[in-house]
């Protein structure tokens, strides 16, 4: 269903107390984020679905990865509130930042897999880090999360021996070792070829499916993004400005949907960033 | 820029270097009960930045200790005080040479490696991951090879010493032909065992280690993610670990004496 942000945001909506009412695992509200003077996020508004797949998608440099920080707690915003399963992600001292993280997967552009450490390891790493578990029952664990990525032959390989797709897969078994609730994904399909892209959707959308997974994916890729997501998220000049269903989105009319999913140059993103006067640049005015 | 903003804008990035790291102290310290969890990587880094580094320490001893006897021999000869070579190379070892540039090999093998792999897994976001994955990174990645650095400092001078004494001996006795039990009897009798060695290689060893690995760490985790942003961290930490350790070694000659 299609529908556009920027509605008026009523008290009940904005307070605290009903953050946690309601499918919403994520819920934003008036999210402002300034680098360096310029706004980011100005305002966001934006709920994230419990159980399903949603994709957050935008022009570069529209903070995509920087909505997933702020979910995350890695980045504090200036203004407004972000609940994450009904906690106040600002409001948490570093120890229930760290009880939350536990609940979250994190999949990152470049995998992020620690590289003194095989596929085994790195798998399990959040596993001795915490909980005490013996290590038979550690070694099932990382094993059948390998199995489910299909990477379970590859246990004893160093991350510097996989392609950028088993990379992303181990990072994905890493990611789910401790059954999340929310998996962010970071621009998944970011270099993978055909087959490898294939395999990161199906096993986003199983992962979804069967562990009933609320999955977070920043991504561009409009053709892969329609295979899996539940909804989509256009995000603007820092605000959400389209939302709705994969396949209709980009039907909607809106300048911003014409011009993302048209992959037109020029429309409301401009070309050009913002820049003085072009021919007072060259210094044709003083010539002339 | 003019040259003179550029000088003041160098003056200032170093002082805030010098405060960011000042800050970062105490959250390493803070980390520290948190990272005995972590002893084993603690002791697998001690491995790296203690005995992977006998090798240089060890050779560099011993040929320093080599080239102080043979000059100080010839000079010493001048004023027919040969017999006081062994005293003197023990005093310089112990008091000055030992700790100082075992720290300053120090900060060259293990310092620059600290801060590039740290460097490096900031730049791949493993230091963000393990955030994510609620995990510490100062106390899982910094605090372990703090403590490893500021324990293993004190170790390696005591090496270099030994190394350099032996180094000595072989020049003075084996080939320049003073009189062996001269050479140790003249040391032992000269040598404070408090004074000079606990003061000069324990003390001067430790204080050197913690300035060299906080510099290292704080370099490398705060490096900018960039290949540039590693490689500047990695020159940093050798530049600003010499500064210091030469300016410390003052200070704490001018308390100890």
């Amino acid at each position: 269903m299609l529908g556009y942000l920027g509605h008026p945001m009523t008290d009940a909506i904005a307070s605290p107390e009903s953050a946690p009412a309601g499918d919403a695992l994520v819920r934003v509200r008036g999210l402002t984020t300034r680098f360096s003077g310029r706004a980011v996020f100005d305002g966001l508004d934006l709920d994230i679905p419990r159980g399903k797949i949603t994709a957050i998608m935008g022009p570069s440099g529209t903070g995509k990865t920087t909505l997933l920080k702020h979910i995350t707690g890695q980045l504090a915003a200036d203004e407004g509130e972000l609940w994450v399963d009904g906690e106040d992600v600002a409001r948490l001292s570093r120890e229930g930042l760290f009880k939350l993280r536990e609940r979250v997967g994190y999949l990152f552009q470049n995998s992020a897999l620690l590289t003194d450490f095989d596929v085994f390891e790195n798998v399990a790493f959040p596993l001795r880090q915490h909980t005490k578990l013996p290590e038979e029952l550690i070694r099932d664990i990382v094993l059948t999360k390998l199995q489910a990525v299909g990477l379970r032959g590859a246990a004893r390989l160093m991350p510097s021996e996989l392609s950028g797709g088993m990379a992303r897969r181990v990072a994905l078994a890493r990611a789910i070792v401790f059954d999340p609730m929310l998996i962010l994904y970071d621009e998944p399909f970011v270099g993978l070829d055909p087959i490898a892209l294939n395999q990161v959707l199906k096993l986003i959308r199983t992962l979804n499916e069967t562990l009933g997974i609320t999955s977070v994916l920043v991504a561009h890729e409009l053709a892969a993004i329609q295979q899996v997501a539940d909804r989509v998220v256009l995000i603007a000049n820092g605000k959400v400005v389209a939302e709705g269903h994969p396949k209709e989105i980009a039907d909607d009319g809106s300048p911003w949907t014409r011009q993302f999913f048209g992959g037109e140059p020029d429309g409301p993103v401009p070309f050009h960033y913002p820049a003085g006067d072009y021919a007072a640049d060259l210094g044709l005015g003083e010539t002339a | 820029m003019t040259a003179q903003a550029k000088r003041r804008n160098l003056l200032l990035d170093g002082l805030a270097q010098i405060g960011d790291a000042g800050l970062f102290l105490p959250t390493l310290l803070a980390a520290v009960p948190r990272s005995l969890r972590y002893f084993r990587e603690t002791v697998r880094q001690l491995w790296f930045v203690g005995a992977m580094s006998l090798i240089i320490i060890m050779t560099c001893g011993l040929f320093v200790g080599m080239v102080l006897a043979l000059q100080l021999y010839h000079v010493l000869e001048i004023f027919g005080g040969t017999a006081s070579t062994g005293t003197v190379v023990a005093l310089s070892v112990y008091r000055e040479l030992g700790p100082v540039v075992t720290a300053l090999l120090f900060a060259g093998r293990a310092g620059t490696s600290i801060t590039a792999e740290i460097g490096l897994m900031r730049a791949t976001d493993q230091l963000s991951a393990m955030e994510m994955m609620a995990v510490d990174p100062v106390a899982y990645v910094a605090t372990p090879r703090f403590i490893a650095g500021i324990i293993a400092m004190p170790l390696l001078c005591c090496v270099f010493s030994a190394m350099a004494i032996f180094g000595g001996h072989l020049v003075g006795v084996t080939w320049l032909g003073i009189d062996n039990g001269t050479f140790w009897s003249n040391m032992t009798s000269n040598v404070d065992v408090w004074k000079d060695v606990i003061d000069g290689v324990i003390w001067k060893g430790l204080a050197f280690g913690t300035v060299v690995t906080l510099i290292s760490v704080h370099q490398g985790y705060t490096t900018p993610p960039t290949s540039e942003g590693v490689a500047y961290a990695t020159t940093r930490t050798v530049v600003a670990s010499s500064i210091a350790i030469l300016a410390i070694d003052f200070v704490l000659t001018a308390f100890m004496m």
